[in-house]
């Protein structure tokens, strides 16, 4: 089993290999080796996944050609390294990717326990159910005694048991490892439902359901699931690149500077576009970059919104509202720490 | 003579010597870099609660329990369907094993057929198309199906009367699916037939070849005295290959058991299920991975020694 593999291969780089750079190190290694070494999904339709051209496309995919587009100065220079939810930190903490940008969500165990910092949030999700309508359940508190299929290896496994602990009520998980193994297994009507992630859910339902409307995603959400990149400990250089660049295309939205814009708008009188933009004042050199660094970002791939649009909102597949990832002026709680 | 011995146990001496040096090697050097990059590590993490619920333990298991306690579980599993995968596998290999060697062309043509078809399929593949066979073939779980009074057959396995918490229970619809009774999932069932007939193929082989290598004399004067094929193969022909097919049929069953950690794929919580698990929630990869290498060694290891005691019986009854 090639996954298998790879992760005790992984577990043996962290038993055995020399400890990989810390301390300002990881932005010279990327830098002398002219490429940021990015984890992704195997395949998360939205966040990150490879086309039919093999081009890695999503939100998570995006964070990282920013990064490497401010780094770097070339968004493409990356190099894309499919994990799975079980290898994923071990390959962050042997020193195999530099970012782990891979829809993970932000807890207190995986933050203080497992040698990792988390970045910031690029999108608040939320654990919800989807049912057949046939079932006539309508409310996530009517799966008394009902049969739940599951991917594992993801944090979903821990909020099912919780909520039905909560709930008084028990919940029969049907574990797979594979998310198209339990995909299947839902639609042949095995389980009465499938439970992860609510992002997910509407792109399963409009685009694995036999019928979309034969199903419905039910309106709890059980669970707060704050994704974001996460990157090892041990070096709050690097940590900080990765943090204010993640800041940078949320503020960028705010300000109003777009992919489209970002040259012309170097002219502008508002005094944080100009800051943003490296005009005058240099906000990079206190990150050792220089001062072009967020304009490259935004240029490489937008702001945070057309981000948003391009791999989840209207203009993809999956047509998600913005919901809690809309600006805190505009309804939602996404708030960039101030670049000055 | 004796010199030569004992340079050999000095070089053993120095080997293991070696190999341990090598292991403590490795584990302090990992230890330390863990606790370096601050990673949390140790088994500390058995004793706090799992935090997640099983689909089917034989084990009362909840969420507030130990995490030691859901690798039980998950053993129990494993066990659970391989040790009655192993029963069926050796009763399929010996019926296909006579089928392959009978004198009936169609029945030989059957067992061929079999052997051939099951064997040049990867197993995986076979988990996959009898749990998609038997998931997409049943009917709902609210409607099941019922070959037999109390026995009902559906998307959520077969329910069976059994004896329960009251006494001697028999299935009821409740909610969803069936209360009460005994259930043995679609993952459990798909998984048990799975093992046991990709098993059976090899054994069936195997035996086959044991029968074969016997000398011809040994067939003709069974059916000379009047034995009929079926008598010839189980009385005289069976116990004699038997001697030549034990360690490879023990080897089939290792394989068996070990291959039991595919239960993964079709949602069986067996060890290797619970242990990914646990490693998500706890991050302990190095832990729970040495878990699961530690537990199918012990398993292994003990299943080699009584086929080792088997094999040595069988000689020592044959005088040998």
């Amino acid at each position: 089993m090639p996954p298998a593999f790879r992760l005790l291969a992984a577990a043996a780089a962290l038993a055995l290999a020399p400890l990989p750079a810390l301390a300002g190190k990881t932005l010279d290694a990327i830098k002398s080796r002219g490429q940021l070494a990015c984890g992704v999904s195997t395949g998360v339709i939205g966040f990150s996944a490879a086309d039919s051209q093999g081009q890695w496309k999503g939100l998570d995919v995006d964070v990282c050609k920013a990064i490497a587009a401010a780094v770097l100065g070339d968004p493409n220079k990356v190099r894309w390294v499919p994990l799975s939810s079980q290898q994923r930190f071990t390959a962050l903490q042997s020193g195999e990717v530099d970012i782990l940008s891979r829809n993970t969500t932000w807890s207190l165990t995986r933050d203080a326990g497992q040698g990792l910092h988390f970045a910031g949030v690029t999108y608040y999700d939320g654990q919800g159910f989807l049912v057949a309508k046939k079932t006539k359940v309508s409310s996530a508190r009517q799966l008394k005694n009902a049969e739940v299929c599951v991917q594992s290896g993801t944090t979903t496994e821990k909020n099912l048991a919780d909520f039905a602990r909560a709930q008084g009520i028990k919940i029969k998980p049907v574990v797979f490892d594979k998310f198209e193994a339990s995909l299947k297994a839902f639609f042949s009507g095995r389980c009465q439902a499938y439970t992860t992630d609510a992002s997910a859910l509407a792109f399963i339902r409009a685009k694995e359901a036999p019928n979309p409307d034969d199903y419905q995603v039910l309106p709890e959400l059980i669970s707060k699931e704050p994704l974001g990149p996460a990157v090892r400990r041990g070096d709050d250089e690097w940590f900080a690149i990765v943090k204010w660049t993640v800041n940078a295309l949320i503020e960028a939205e705010e300000l109003g500077i777009t992919q489209a814009r970002v040259d012309s708008l170097k002219s502008a009188a508002d005094p944080s576009v100009q800051r943003f933009l490296g005009v005058g004042e240099d906000l990079g050199k206190n990150l050792g970059l220089d001062r072009d660094w967020a304009a490259r970002a935004v240029k490489a791939v937008g702001n945070y919104g057309e981000i948003f649009n391009r791999n989840l909102g209207a203009d993809s597949p999956l047509k998600l509202p913005r919901g809690l990832n809309a600006q805190w002026n505009k309804g939602g709680i996404l708030y960039a720490l101030p670049l000055r | 003579m004796a010199g030569r011995r004992r340079s050999a146990w000095l070089a053993q001496a120095l080997i293991l010597t070696a190999v341990l040096a090598l292991a403590v090697l490795l584990a302090t050097t990992t230890a330390g870099h863990l606790q370096e990059r601050g990673i949390r590590s140790g088994f500390d993490f058995l004793l706090e609660p799992a935090g997640f619920a099983l689909g089917e333990s034989l084990l009362s298991f909840g969420p507030g329990d130990t995490t030691l306690r859901a690798f039980v579980a998950g053993l129990l599993n494993t066990l659970r369907v391989a040790l009655p995968a192993a029963a069926l596998a050796l009763l399929i290999g010996i019926a296909a094993g006579f089928g392959r060697l009978a004198d009936n062309p169609l029945l030989r043509g059957l067992a061929t057929a079999f052997v051939t078809s099951v064997r040049n399929l990867p197993l995986l593949l076979h988990l996959l198309a009898w749990y998609f066979i038997l998931t997409d073939l049943l009917p709902p779980g609210d409607a099941p199906f019922s070959p037999l009074p109390g026995v009902f057959l559906s998307k959520s396995g077969l329910a069976l009367p059994w004896w329960g918490e009251g006494g001697f229970e028999i299935p009821q619809p409740a909610g969803f699916g069936l209360e009460g009774g005994a259930n043995l999932t679609p993952e459990y069932l798909a998984l048990l037939v799975g093992l046991s007939v990709y098993s059976a193929a090899y054994i069936a082989e195997t035996l086959r070849g044991a029968v074969l290598a016997l000398p011809p004399g040994q067939r003709l004067s069974a059916l000379a005295l009047g034995m009929t094929s079926r008598q010839t193969f189980l009385l005289v022909l069976l116990p004699q290959a038997w001697r030549a097919a034990l360690p490879p049929v023990t080897s089939q069953l290792l394989n068996l058991l070990k291959n039991a950690s595919l239960a993964v794929a079709i949602g069986y919580p067996d060890l290797v299920s619970v242990a990914g698990t646990s490693l998500n929630q706890t991050g302990r990869a190095i832990e729970c991975l040495s878990i699961v290498v530690a537990v199918y060694l012990a398993l292994s290891l003990i299943a080699a020694a009584i086929s080792h005691r088997l094999e040595a019986r069988l000689f020592r009854e044959r005088g040998e």
